[in-house]
């Protein structure tokens, strides 16, 4: 199975006229960037729809505290070489200060959304970029390209506006925002097969690597300061790369011997798992976990 | 080679479309372990066998109720194409979320229950799909085999469905006998319908014609954002940037810039190449309907978001008056002399509803007077519009000949709107 090139040709020109039509249409866009592959993919095509200017957006990244070095590094490389502004919303400064308190697991992912609607409310950002793919996950499936937050920054699933053709309505009130996601209908393998063609460059963790893992829940954790093997958990140095990128300590690797992205598009095309079901613990939460976090204002 | 084709799925409560949509994606191999594995666990935690549904019923609320309520998109590919799903909800008060589902789709697959046969949800979503002008609709009558899998109680509904399609002017109609349940004629051929010698669900979306391809049509190019980047390497520089709605632009092209009407030629096309470090642009001689491109203009004139390039041998002229078939999508009824915003490609302006002239009844497919119109009402509007349009009828032209109406106070979609074919007044 391949996709033609004249498929990603369809899917950049959507997402380029979207990133246009909320430059036109928006006082203060902001791009959520994690130094993840779709944030990457994002901000390579935000340059293209506004080649050769800059692009006209400010970059989020909402920082857990928990994250692969190999990722932050990539990230301030990329603000330092486009001369772009990062701002950076910290999990940690809320623990510090008892805003926010750290779960019994140790996960953070969680607790990104109130740091994330505060940058958003301190900042007046009126429309905020995510990488979010409809194929990732049952409620995002259920996501407007366009989609409307209300001054809680809650998502409300049952009443959303209707979104016809390419004729997207961005029109909200003083004190609202939205959500805006240019990925929507690409899927993974449309991300790699992108990442391929295009040259773009990522954290080197994505590819095969050795790494110390334990096994927790069926994935592949690795030692590190956020996790821990507990008793019973063997350590073992096993070859793996990351199918996504999220907080160090519920991300999980997979076992993979892929080092570019000709090899990575056939390992995923193979895969009998979907990329959120093998490398993240907090959508095993519950049946409803991602929309719950949704709902509350989560990416 | 290898195309996208997007479908979406309309039909009443019951019908069965989740099922369908969870079984076409298990039988095409779309639904992977970890799904699987957690459709199982739901499932039997109820009590009850393999819920299809729950692969695509994905919120909450839909789980308890067992209805879907808004648009979920699948994807999924086989070794012929790759296919963009939009699972419509059936629910009467979720129309609006099955026309949002509609408007880009080459095909629309409609659910009937064998055993209810045409109901007025089935009118309703054909006339939508009629509507929205949906190239291809299939026509699924499903649970074939809770009636015997009987040929008549087959014949009888596609009978039924022909003619209302006939009505609204539905060119491609396909009907397949199907059990989503079992199975049946969906992916693969069904032993038990001998009597059915056409094709299965998805030899019929693997040979569909994906939307026509509009780059033969006179160019229209809506005006999005103007690129002036002011650095030392492209000091002068001014991009308009957009998608081509219909047409070939090409560069040394005679083009009118709406709705100015001033006349200059495609000096250049340009298309970005970024790499790791540099942002920069390349020339090329020409680009087709649907590529978003950025293109400069001979002449230093005022061209801005809402102007709209068009060749100049086949300029759609402006207008301020538009006669439209609306689908009515908001809770409120539109009454006449109501004020709001339209939104037609980038152009957002005011405009006020000068006169009702009907509505589409469903029982008889006429048009009959109406005082307002209420949610889920397709009727016939006129507007008045505060700026000039360069707008063409929506059966030329799907991108130029479509809007939106918005309410201005709180940004609601209120409808979306068909330009019709009747000459508005030209001005």
């Amino acid at each position: 199975m391949s996709i033609t090139v004249t498929e990603l040709d369809a899917l950049e020109s959507e997402s380029i006229f979207v990133f246009r039509e909320v430059a036109a249409e928006f006082e203060r866009p902001v791009i959520l960037f994690s130094g993840g592959k779709d944030s990457i993919v994002m901000l390579h095509l935000a340059r293209k729809a506004f080649s050769p200017a800059a692009v006209p957006f400010t970059l989020l990244h909402v920082d857990t505290g928990h994250n692969f070095p190999e990722v932050l590094a990539y990230r301030d490389a990329v603000v330092e070489q486009l001369g772009l502004r990062l701002e950076v919303a910290k999990v940690e400064d809320y623990i510090a200060d008892g805003r926010l308190r750290e779960r019994t697991d140790g996960t953070r992912n969680q607790l990104q959304t109130v740091p994330l609607l505060d940058a958003i409310n301190a900042h007046r950002f009126d429309a905020v970029f995510g990488g979010g793919r409809r194929d990732e996950e049952r409620a995002r499936a259920k996501e407007r390209i366009f989609s409307l937050r209300d001054e809680f920054g809650q998502w409300d699933p049952r009443n959303q506006r209707p979104e016809l053709w390419s004729l997207y309505n961005g029109r909200h009130r003083p004190g609202e925002h939205v959500r805006v996601f240019p990925l929507s209908n690409w899927t993974e393998l449309d991300v790699w097969n992108y990442i391929e063609r295009e040259q773009i460059p990522l954290p080197s963790i994505y590819y095969a690597h050795e790494r110390d893992v334990f096994e927790r829940d069926g994935m592949l954790l690795a030692v590190g300061p956020y996790s821990q093997p507990r008793s019973g958990e063997t350590v073992a140095q096993r070859v793996v790369r990351y199918r996504t990128v999220g907080d160090m300590s519920c991300t999980g690797a997979v076992a993979s011997t892929a080092t570019s992205p000709a090899e990575v598009v056939i390992e995923v095309a193979a895969s009998e798992i979907t990329e959120r079901g093998a490398t993240r613990a907090d959508d095993r939460a519950s049946e409803a976990a991602m929309e719950d976090r949704k709902r509350e204002g989560y990416f | 080679m290898s195309t996208l084709l997007r479908l979406a799925t309309a039909g009443s409560v019951d019908d069965g479309k989740s099922t369908l949509v969870g079984r076409l994606l298990h039988d095409c191999k779309a639904i992977l372990a970890d799904q699987i594995a957690h459709v199982k666990t739901v499932s039997e935690a109820r009590g009850g066998d393999f819920d299809f549904a729950l692969l695509t019923d994905g919120l909450r609320a839909e789980r308890e109720q067992g209805i879907t309520i808004d648009v979920a998109y699948r994807y999924f590919a086989t070794d012929k194409r790759s296919f963009i799903l939009a699972d419509c909800p059936g629910h009467v008060q979720y129309t609006r979320n099955t026309v949002t589902g509609a408007s880009t789709a080459d095909v629309v697959i409609i659910l009937v229950d064998a055993r209810h046969g045409v109901l007025e949800q089935t009118r309703r979503h054909l006339a939508v799909a009629g509507l929205l002008r949906v190239p291809h609709v299939v026509l699924a009558v499903n649970k074939i085999d809770l009636v015997g899998y009987d040929e008549a109680v087959f014949t009888k509904i596609a009978k039924d469905v022909g003619e209302v399609a006939d009505q609204l002017g539905i060119a491609d109609l396909k009907a397949i006998p199907v059990s989503a349940l079992v199975g049946d004629n969906v992916v693969e051929h069904s032993a038990d319908t001998a009597w059915y010698d056409g094709p299965t669900l998805l030899e019929v979306l693997e040979n569909a014609n994906g939307r026509t391809d509009t780059s033969n049509q006179p160019l229209r190019f809506p005006v999005q954002y103007v690129i002036r980047p002011q650095t030392d390497e492209y000091r002068d520089y001014r991009g308009y940037t957009g998608t081509v709605a219909s047409g070939t632009v090409t560069v040394g092209d005679p083009v009118i810039v709406l709705p100015a009407g001033r006349r200059t030629s495609i000096a250049g096309i340009d298309r970005p190449v970024v790499t790791a470090t540099s942002t920069a642009v390349v020339e090329r001689p020409s680009a087709i309907a649907g590529e978003a491109v950025t293109v400069r203009l001979a002449d230093d004139i005022d061209v801005a978001r809402g102007s709209v390039i068009v060749a100049a041998e086949h300029s759609p002229g402006t207008r301020r008056e538009l006669a439209a078939t609306v689908s009515w999508l908001a809770d409120r009824p539109l009454t006449v002399g109501a004020r709001v915003l339209i939104k037609h490609t980038t152009t957002t302006a005011q405009a006020i509803v000068t006169k009702i002239t009907g509505a589409l009844d469903l029982d008889t497919l006429g048009v009959i007077d109406a005082a307002e119109l209420a949610l889920n009402d397709i009727g016939k509007v006129q507007l008045k519009i505060a700026a000039p349009l360069a707008a063409d009828p929506y059966s030329s032209n799907a991108i130029t000949g479509s809007f939106l109406l918005i309410d201005a106070h709180d940004g609601w979609t209120l409808a979306a709107g068909m330009i019709d074919d009747e000459e508005g007044e030209l001005l």
